[in-house]
């Protein structure tokens, strides 16, 4: 008889969970794949990591990987996750979740966590569409694209949230794509060692809905599309990184750089206000 | 009834979601701002593809999040627009501090409730926990138990709302209602109910009249504002059966604010709303067959709480089983129609004994064979004064 081997992550998955509520052929595993590979290659303890979502496709993450993890409210995921981190600065506090629950629901929540410099690490799986509720408009939505509620296309164009969460003070932003898996493990490793917000927005398949409603015939044909439409940039501004649909998705790490994360800042208040100074 | 069904209507198998939406298109609505949450989002797809087909003449606002799906709508509202959303569950809680605004601002703004289950835990399933903490927002309420009944009360709800100035939620279950289908009687063309809801005039934002909607009332006048609404909502009561009255002598259905079923002659009546009373009225059928008397009601104004039906109901009665699919935490008697009811009979010097079941809560299944199992321990009388959670594992 066969010895079947174990999957060299199997430590970090919830088995008994299995099998997963994802479609054949969706991009969130590529995704989940990444970032385990991260753990695994940077060799972090399992409980020293805990992954916060919540509700979408991509809000399931945490459910499947064996970390403490708290699934809450459609667009909360982000307070939540401040929260612990606060309570347990010494934890490395991961949020997941789609376009809708970050961008849309929970936009403000991902602005001001930026502009605060919040010692999270947010990975934003964008898949055109709002999954779980079955394939709805998203702010991510390109004009070129239709979806159930705008069977015509989407009435304003779309949210580059790479732009947005630049522009609030984000000090690590970066996109890559499910065609470029070790370059997105690669960037989640230097989320983990970045101190402050980091933000990886990772362009993703949704071949059940916004593929199926875009008349692409399979998860290759789609894939192939998110293939080609992401270019890699090496060292642009964030501000000139492209998200269209018909030309360019711009891929790469657009920001970068050291500044007084959130806790060094309210740290930095608590001395002042003790009139302590170093 | 058979000669109007066969002159003004259309004969289509909907779901209580698709009733929704063609009853907002044949409302003629001007705008709709929602966002999507299951059970409720074949709602909002469906009307997406009236407006993209040119069957429906309105502006949809794809919006954020629930919270301004609502400020759209008082938005749309007060500028004079004949506004529609709908909602289901968080997205209703997400709501919440706006339903206060569109009551106390007066607008007739209409919203259909696929009612679910309340996190945590996360559950998408159908109960009537979400529709219950809205009670306090002085939100006309109505709980639909048929796709029919869904489909008449949405543009019953804007002659009630235009005439009263409150807003109307029409609720029905998610998941059992909102995703299962019924044959559904729908307009055949267009302004059917033009006459029926009238475009009426009504204080808008308008430039050349320039006034302010919920401006800052202080202790000399918020409590005389918020009386207004306290009568308004008591104007509601004679206005939902007007409209429920006018609509069954014009289109051949009527419901009444309280729906009975074999009450004349038993010993129980169960009491509740919802798709549920199906199932209830099915196991009053089979208990009636083996001799047990037996009789059901349902509550389909939940707000104004329909006072004198229920008390001629209650006077028929001489026992009453509440089964509420929501629970108020922290009190003996703890389903919400059954806190009510008995707080009225209190106020009215009725006593008939209310035993309070708790069902359904997150879509846990409710047959026959369980409502059969209540009435014969209601009818043993050996029953707690304090709420029943039926079926739960302790
Ligand atoms: C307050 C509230 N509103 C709406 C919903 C319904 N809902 C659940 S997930 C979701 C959007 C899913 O899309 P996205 O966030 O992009 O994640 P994906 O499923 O595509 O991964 C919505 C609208 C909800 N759970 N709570
Ligand atoms: S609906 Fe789309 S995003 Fe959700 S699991 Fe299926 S393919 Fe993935």
């Amino acid at each position: 008889m066969e010895e079947t081997l174990a999957h060299p992550l199997e430590k970090y998955l919830r088995t008994e969970k299995l099998p997963h509520m994802w479609c054949p052929g969706c991009g969130i595993g590529t995704v989940v794949q990444a970032f385990l590979r991260a753990v695994d290659e940077l060799k972090i303890e399992q409980d020293k990591v805990v992954a916060v979502s919540g509700i979408g496709c991509t809000g399931r993450i945490p459910q499947y990987i064996k970390f403490d993890g708290a699934h809450v409210l459609h667009g909360r995921a982000i307070p939540v996750a401040l929260g612990i981190k606060l309570a347990r600065p010494d934890l490395k506090v991961v949020v997941f979740g789609g376009d809708g629950d970050l961008a849309s629901i929970g936009g403000n929540h991902l602005m001001h966590a930026a502009r605060r410099n919040a010692d999270l690490i947010v990975i934003m799986v964008n898949n055109f569409i709002y999954g779980l509720t079955g394939g709805q408009v998203a702010p991510t939505t390109p004009k070129e694209a239709t979806t159930y509620t705008s069977p015509y296309g989407p009435d304003s164009k779309p949210l580059d949230a790479v732009k947005l969460v630049s522009a609030a003070g984000g000090t690590f932003v970066a996109r890559w794509s499910t065609a470029y898996p070790v370059l997105l493990k690669e960037s989640i490793k230097r989320a983990f060692s970045h101190r402050g917000f980091s933000f990886i927005e990772v362009i993703s398949q949704c071949p059940e809905l916004f593929g199926r409603i875009n008349n692409f015939k399979s998860t290759y044909e789609i894939y192939q599309k998110i293939k080609k439409v992401g270019t890699i940039r090496r060292g642009i501004s964030p501000y000139d990184a492209k998200y269209d649909w018909n030309s360019e998705i711009s891929l790469g790490e657009f920001v970068n750089f050291e500044a007084p994360s959130y806790y060094d800042q309210l740290r930095e208040i608590i001395e002042k206000a003790k009139g302590v100074k170093e | 009834m058979e000669t109007i069904a066969k002159s003004i209507w259309k004969r289509l198998p909907l779901s209580s979601n698709y009733a929704v939406a063609y009853a907002a298109r044949d409302s003629d609505v001007d705008e709709i701002a929602a966002y999507p949450i299951t059970p409720q989002t074949t709602v909002v797809e469906k009307l997406s593809e009236f407006i993209a087909n040119g069957e429906l003449l309105a502006e949809m606002v794809h919006v954020e999040s629930e919270h301004s799906a609502m400020s759209a709508s008082i938005g749309a509202s007060a500028a004079g627009a004949r506004a529609f959303t709908a909602t289901s569950s968080q997205g209703l809680e997400l709501m919440h501090e706006l339903l206060h605004i569109a009551s106390g601002m007066r607008l007739p703004i209409v919203m259909s409730v696929a009612a679910r289950a309340l996190s945590a835990p996360l559950s998408i399933w159908g109960d009537y926990s979400d529709v219950m903490n809205t009670r306090d927002t002085s939100w006309i309420t109505i709980i639909a138990s048929s796709a029919q009944e869904v489909y008449d009360s949405i543009v019953q709800a804007y002659r009630i709302a235009e005439s009263v100035m409150l807003p109307v939620m029409v609720a029905y279950d998610g998941f059992m209602m909102s995703h299962t289908y019924e044959p559904v009687f729908v307009s055949e063309k267009a302004g059917l109910f033009r006459d029926y809801i009238p475009r009426k005039g009504r204080v808008v934002l308008d430039t050349k009249k320039p006034v302010t909607m919920g401006a800052v009332a202080n202790p000399d006048w918020y409590y005389e504002t918020k009386y207004q609404q306290v009568k308004a909502m008591s104007d509601a009561y004679g206005l939902s059966v007007e409209a429920d009255q006018t609509f069954s002598k014009l289109y051949g259905r009527g419901y009444g604010l309280v729906e009975e079923y074999n009450v004349d002659n038993s010993e129980l009546v169960i009491l509740t709303y919802g798709g549920i009373f199906g199932t209830v009225k099915q196991a009053v059928d089979e208990m009636r067959e083996q001799g047990i008397p037996v009789g059901a009601a349902r509550v389909r104004l939940f707000r104004p709480f329909p006072l004198n039906e229920l008390r001629s109901l209650l006077l028929k009665s001489k026992a009453v089983a509440v089964l509420d699919r929501s629970f108020s935490n922290g009190l003996p008697v703890s389903g919400p129609l059954a806190v009510e009811l008995k707080s009225m009979m209190n106020s009215y010097n009725i006593n008939v004994p209310v035993y309070s079941y708790i069902v359904g809560l997150g879509q846990r299944t409710v047959t026959e064979a369980d409502i059969s199992k209540i009435a014969s321990q209601a009818l043993s009388s050996k029953v707690s004064n304090e709420s029943i959670y039926w079926g739960v594992r302790e």
